[in-house]
């Protein structure tokens, strides 16, 4: 069978608020909600655990500082020393503008990187995308989605939480794939 | 409101309810967009700019900034063909426009870096309206900037030779120049411009390819929307993403000028040898940004009808900025006067005497009275929100800080050490044609943008209107 979810409208967003946290509380951990606009304390409210793009980012700036060391003390300091001015062939004062540059460029190559892949982006389509509502989160709505691939998913209860909780427009959606 | 929400609200205590209320509600503070718009007419208002047919005044704009690019390639052509004899430069000022021109576009570049990121660490939401097109314009301004600093190479076929890389000479790069440092830094902040705003984007290419009625354009928008959706799984990542490219920009902001003043700095040539240089030059940047900023979206708004979006408020704002940044140039110039007085160094003494009575002074004088004398106007709240007004200020700004860096480059080198070796030094036509070319293809790519790119942050604004964000949920914040 294929996949489906359960999706429906939201206007308020503190009604949204409280209706992610019923959701959350049904045990279910498989949904999402769909938002034009980043809603503060949403992924809080969902349960969403906090990711782990930080860390990606800081690896990545402690590569680009130590290959910035690496690059200025191997090219100048052994492979090919140059005595320019009698300056040093290595030190930290005339190597630090561009420590720090290429500290920073692999940051941001690595949080630009790993933000899309830990958003499994990108993506030529998307299962739900001929659904209507779900294309209007990118303009004025929020939609909730609660998928079967969540494990304690039946049809029914979803349906009739998602209508307990004040959602419009509550429908079954097949994914297309 | 919904009943189960009101009781979950009432659980708190009614005082900091009505505190909360009345910060929510009644606008204590002048309203960041006007008109009331609903997150639909946002979606609408910009997607109209994109969906609207070019008029005429529009294609008779690009005309006019394509012919102007195309001019200065022709001149850029011509340089690469000939070699840079053709410009003015001579012993000793043997920088000049070039130089210049790189100096100018770079910081033209640090008031789109400076709203994009710093103005959100600190939390001001007024960004949000002009942020797009002020990020778009710093990387512009970078592909300019990197046009003077490749042709200035005089061998630009060479250029490859300012990275290291493995060659056959077995030589590596100079990592002890100030120039080499430039070339990192340019780079740095050409690429993590171009990422931190396209990273911005996405969410809004992912509106307008659910939303534009063409086809085709539903396409394009689609691949470069990455296929976002707008979970909030994601949100959570890219809000955390966005932080960490503010983060990381805004020391990147204050560390480009920085190294690009020790291209001055680190050198021993009177005027230039000083320790002021990294702050002045950062403080002029944001300066001068800021006023190419004004002058861009003071005729967006007009033309576009984005006077709802680019409030009063929002320009007022920007007019602060130049006010403090114009006046920590002008205290600049005045230490820096007064450091080659109280050093008691000659030569230091003499060429800052020499800026402001010499060869040079009507530059000088122009850059004064530019930069210094005619942003005061803003210490009037009436002035600052006078649209006319701020829009002559703004070029006469934008004019000042370009005689600043031609100040600061030809008089400094014209008179140094030895009277034998003195001279003048003015631009040839090639030089002005590719200066005039610059802003063909900046303001090319400024006009392509706002029609065929979301330009005002669509996501971002949804989030700051009234309303937009949850109430106080007892799970929000633990403080």
């Amino acid at each position: 069978m294929n996949n489906q979810a359960v999706m429906g409208n939201f206007t308020d967003v503190n009604v949204l608020m409280h209706a992610a946290e019923k959701i959350r509380d049904a045990g279910y951990t498989d949904f999402d909600i769909f938002t034009p606009y980043p809603v503060h304390g949403l992924d809080k409210v969902m349960g969403v655990k906090r990711t782990i793009l930080p860390y990606i980012s800081f690896g990545a700036g402690a590569t680009g500082l130590m290959t910035a060391i690496g690059l200025m003390y191997w090219t100048g300091a052994v492979d090919y020393k140059l005595s320019i001015g009698g300056k040093p062939f290595f030190s930290a004062f005339f190597g630090l503008p561009i420590m720090f540059e290429l500290t920073i460029l692999l940051t941001a190559l690595a949080t630009f990187g790993g933000l899309w892949y830990l958003c499994g982006l990108p993506r030529w389509y998307n299962e739900y995308q001929h659904d209507e509502g779900f294309r209007r989160a990118q303009d004025d709505i929020f939609v909730v989605s609660i998928f079967s691939t969540d494990k304690r998913f039946s049809l029914d209860t979803a349906k009739h939480l998602l209508t307990e909780l004040h959602a419009s427009d509550v429908r079954v959606v097949d994914a297309q794939v | 409101m919904n009943s189960a929400v009101s009781a979950s609200l009432s659980a708190d205590s009614t005082q900091s309810k009505a505190l909360h209320d009345a910060f929510n509600d009644e606008p204590l503070r002048e309203p960041l967009v006007l008109g009331k718009p609903t997150l639909h007419d946002v979606t609408r208002k910009v997607l109209d700019i994109i969906e609207s047919k070019p008029n005429i005044k529009f294609l008779a704009a690009l005309s006019v900034t394509l012919m102007m690019a195309l001019w200065g390639g022709v001149c850029i052509a011509y340089t690469i063909a000939e070699g840079v004899g053709v410009w003015g430069l001579n012993s000793p000022v043997f920088w000049g426009w070039d130089i210049t021109n790189f100096v100018f576009w770079i910081g033209i570049g640090h008031a789109g870096t400076l709203i994009s990121a710093i103005l959100f660490l600190f939390r001001q939401k007024w960004r949000t309206a002009i942020n797009r097109s002020a990020e778009a314009m710093t990387i512009f301004a970078v592909v300019c900037a990197l046009t003077f600093v490749l042709m200035h190479t005089g061998r630009q076929w060479l250029f490859h030779w300012l990275l290291p890389y493995p060659n056959q000479m077995n030589m590596w790069v100079n990592f002890r120049s100030p120039l080499m440092w430039d070339v990192f830094a340019v780079n740095t902040y050409g690429t993590v411009s171009l990422l931190f705003w396209f990273t911005g984007l996405v969410p809004d290419f992912a509106t307008a390819r659910n939303f534009v009625k063409s086809k085709i354009a539903s396409k394009i928008y689609s691949i470069f929307s990455l296929g976002w959706t707008g979970s909030a799984r994601h949100w959570h990542t890219y809000e955390m993403a966005y932080m960490i490219f503010a983060g990381i920009s805004t020391p990147l902001v204050l560390s480009v000028h920085t190294v690009v003043s020790f291209d001055f700095a680190t050198s021993v040539i009177p005027g230039w040898h000083t320790t002021i240089f990294p702050p002045y030059f950062v403080a002029g940047a944001i300066f001068s940004g800021f006023a190419m900023v004004m002058t861009l979206l003071i005729i967006a708004r007009e033309i576009l009808g984005l006077k709802d979006y680019i409030t009063l408020k929002h320009l007022d704002n920007m007019n602060k900025i130049i006010l403090a940044t114009g006046m920590m140039v002008g205290y600049a110039y005045a230490m820096e006067f007064f450091i080659a007085w109280y050093s008691g160094n000659t030569y230091e003494r003499f060429v800052f005497i020499n800026r402001a009575t010499g060869d040079y002074a009507w530059s000088y004088w122009i850059m004064i009275s530019c930069n210094v004398i005619s942003p005061q106007v803003y210490w009037f709240k009436k002035l600052r929100r006078n649209v006319p007004l701020m829009f002559i200020i703004s070029i006469f700004v934008n004019i000042g800080m370009w005689f600043e860096r031609f100040t600061i480059i030809s008089t400094s080198l014209h008179h140094d050490y030895l009277p034998s070796s003195w001279g003048y030094y003015s631009p040839t036509w090639v030089e002005i044609s590719i200066f005039i070319g610059s802003f063909g293809i900046f303001l090319t790519l400024f006009l392509l943008f706002a029609k065929f790119v979301p330009m005002l942050a669509i996501a971002e604004i949804k989030s700051v209107l009234p309303g937009s964000q949850p109430k106080h949920h007892h799970h929000d914040e633990q403080h």
